[in-house]
């Protein structure tokens, strides 16, 4: 048993980590807003983001479920905006949703991301309705058409490695400024109040890990609810622990952390939210 | 990232699953906690049907893969786990192996793998529990002995143990962390006295250890004089490391149990509570995996378990926690009869967040070793 990335994962997470962190730098990202970088998502199209488990016959990498959920983590560390998961998922059915040059988003009821940037919408978004979105990176609609659908267990997977990245992105930012504020002539980090707040945050963000990476490898649909459960978690109370860690400087605008609270809200309400979650684990037993 | 045994692991489990199959319907039952003698007898004979079979030196020998597939085969097997020879079996021993001499290791590893000596750990002081390096109890060399003089406290298995691990202190001018050092003591030796401590589940599960000018041979010393405190770090990474594996298999059962018993009396239709279950069964489930993930890392660094063991020990306390507040929850009244072994257990599971390390304690160490957050002094 090898539950460990192997040296070709971990350089796929090496060159996407690359090719992000130059790429979307927060001030880039504030400055587009919520209009997706249409250069970008062609570039991250050459990259394989969205063919990676496309066959090598159909023009992708012939990769599986544990390298998409590598490469969405490391999207959802640098918060990288647009409906990445639909266009991915969309990838080989939907013309143009492989190289980058379409933008596909889903409406199976309930919220719809990206609606009005996407070039393609599956589902049924009729009567959509745009909501002022709390997440200043992600235009939401609502559907007020029935319940929402069972979601595709690889959209809930793929979520919830985003969450798992926006959970190490906020507890390394946490425990950076932890090191370098001073107070009362100490760094903060040194408190044991602040220590906690940042080892819950490893905590968590430890046991998601786990989880998805364990999901990734069987695909196991009780474990993928699991898997978005804790990174939910991890997410949500990761981004709150770093903005309290910051305190005054996290309540503004200026700093990142709301945003990462913000988009971590929206991807637990997405996919699979925390009740529909419990409730198939619940049965599962 | 694999999650797949090898041909050889999975032959390992068959054959351990066939002999557990054949070797459990001739144990008889363990006796109650109190009973120590007699739980002593019961350990150490399954100990001895180990060592018989093969299996006596798993959590030392084998890869990390096999102690884990150990763990899981006998959890689910509902296998005694190491009982009285916990410390023997887990600290002292892999201890001896990985620091003794060669005579040290001849003389008391194989007594411990056939079951035949019990260990107590001689760590914890009245003024010095989580905070170990604080530890007072003194020993002053005279020639081939140490004499120790000093008190120990939470020590479990005290009664029936042949031998203790014990720290001492035998430099009291070097900085804490110094002047520490690695004894094995015979607990019959003069000046050895053993009281029991209740418990707040009413049993007498661990106890007080005084020591008035009890005279040890140099010769039990592990390591150097003064080294005892990267000694204990050794013993300590093993306790943190795998040790709580085998019991994420049975929280697990346990939980399938409880689903069971709230479909059966109504509780089930309980939204919040059955939500609550379902929360359970992920946390349990990604504990399991993390474990996975911790073992498959130290197998790829050596096999001593990391500071992994930390961000386990937290979570996995916290949980079996829960899971038996939740039973609470499902059981109603009958949460509140002592007669029950949910009862019992749940009593025990709030030693869980204190036993090896509280839980501000293993914070502490997961934000200063592995976050690398300044010290607090």
């Amino acid at each position: 048993m090898r539950f460990q990335p192997t040296e070709d994962q971990r350089a796929l997470r090496r060159g996407v980590r690359e090719l992000l962190e130059a790429r979307c730098g927060r001030d880039v990202l504030r400055a587009r807003g919520a209009r997706i970088d249409r250069a970008l998502w062609r570039e991250l199209g050459r990259a394989g983001f969205f063919s990676l488990r496309l066959p090598e016959a159909e023009g992708g990498a012939g990769l599986g479920l544990p390298e998409a959920a590598l490469v969405f983590e490391e999207a959802g560390r640098v918060l990288l905006p647009g409906p990445l998961v639909a266009t991915h998922l969309a990838a080989g059915a939907v013309p143009g949703a492989a190289d980058g040059t379409a933008v596909v988003t889903r409406a199976d009821g309930g919220l719809v991301p990206w609606l009005e940037e996407a070039d393609v919408v599956l589902g049924d978004a009729s009567g959509a309705v745009p909501v002022t979105s709390v997440d200043p990176l992600t235009p939401l609609h609502r559907v007020p058409s029935g319940p929402p659908g069972e979601p595709e267990p690889a959209a809930v997977l793929l979520t919830a490695a985003e969450q798992l990245g926006s959970a190490g992105r906020t507890l390394a930012t946490a425990v950076r400024y932890a090191k370098e504020r001073e107070q009362f002539g100490r760094p903060i980090g040194a408190f044991q109040a602040v220590k906690h707040l940042c080892a819950g945050m490893l905590v968590r963000t430890e046991l998601a890990r786990a989880a998805v990476y364990a999901a990734a490898v069987t695909a196991d649909p009780v474990e993928i609810a699991g898997a978005k459960l804790l990174a939910d978690e991890a997410a949500v109370q990761g981004a709150r622990d770093c903005l309290q860690v910051h305190g005054g400087m996290g309540f503004t605008w200026e700093a990142e952390v709301h945003l990462h609270l913000k988009r971590a809200w929206v991807r637990a309400e997405l996919g699979l939210p925390a009740a529909r979650a419990e409730e198939a684990l619940a049965a599962a037993l | 990232m694999d999650l797949t045994y090898t041909e050889e692991e999975e032959a390992f489990r068959a054959g351990l699953r066939h002999w557990l199959k054949a070797a459990l319907p001739a144990l008889p039952p363990r006796p109650p906690p109190g009973d120590w003698p007699a739980r002593r007898a019961h350990d150490s004979a399954w100990q001895r049907a180990l060592y018989d079979a093969g299996y006596a030196d798993v959590h030392w020998d084998a890869s990390p893969t096999r102690r884990l597939i150990f763990l899981e085969e006998t959890e689910r097997a509902g296998a005694p786990y190491v009982g009285a020879n916990f410390v023997g079996l887990l600290h002292a021993g892999p201890t001896i192996a990985a620091e003794g001499t060669p005579g040290q290791r001849a003389r008391w590893l194989p007594p411990i793998l056939r079951g035949d000596e019990i260990w107590c750990q001689g760590f914890s002081e009245p003024d010095a529990g989580s905070d170990l390096a604080s530890l007072r109890t003194r020993a002053v060399r005279d020639g081939d002995c140490y004499v120790v003089t000093g008190a120990k406290v939470w020590t479990s298995h005290a009664e029936i143990a042949d031998w203790c691990e014990l720290l001492v202190r035998t430099d009291p001018q070097a900085p804490r962390h110094r002047g520490i050092t690695w004894l094995a003591m015979p607990m019959d030796a003069p000046g050895v006295t053993v009281r029991p401590l209740r418990t707040l589940a009413g049993s007498a599960e661990f106890a007080e250890v005084f020591l008035d000018e009890v005279r040890v041979p140099v010769a039990n010393r592990v390591g150097e004089e003064n080294d005892g405190w990267r000694v204990t770090m050794v013993t300590l990474s093993f306790e943190r490391g795998t040790a709580f594996a085998g019991e994420v298999v049975a929280c697990r059962r346990t939980l399938a149990e409880l689903a069971r018993t709230a479909r059966e009396n109504g509780r089930w239709d309980d939204t919040a509570l059955r939500r609550r279950l379902g929360r359970l069964n992920a946390e349990f489930g990604a504990l399991w995996r993390l474990t996975q993930w911790n073992v498959a890392e130290a197998e790829a660094t050596g096999g001593v378990p990391g500071t992994g063991g930390s961000v386990f020990k937290l979570r996995y306390s916290e949980a079996r926690q829960e899971l038996y507040d939740t039973a609470a929850a499902v059981l109603g009244p009958d949460a509140l009869d002592l007669s029950r072994a949910w009862t019992r257990d749940r009593l025990s599971s709030l030693s869980y967040t204190i036993a090896a390390g509280t839980s501000q304690i293993q914070r502490n160490i997961v934000a200063e070793r592995i976050l690398g957050l300044p010290k607090e002094r």
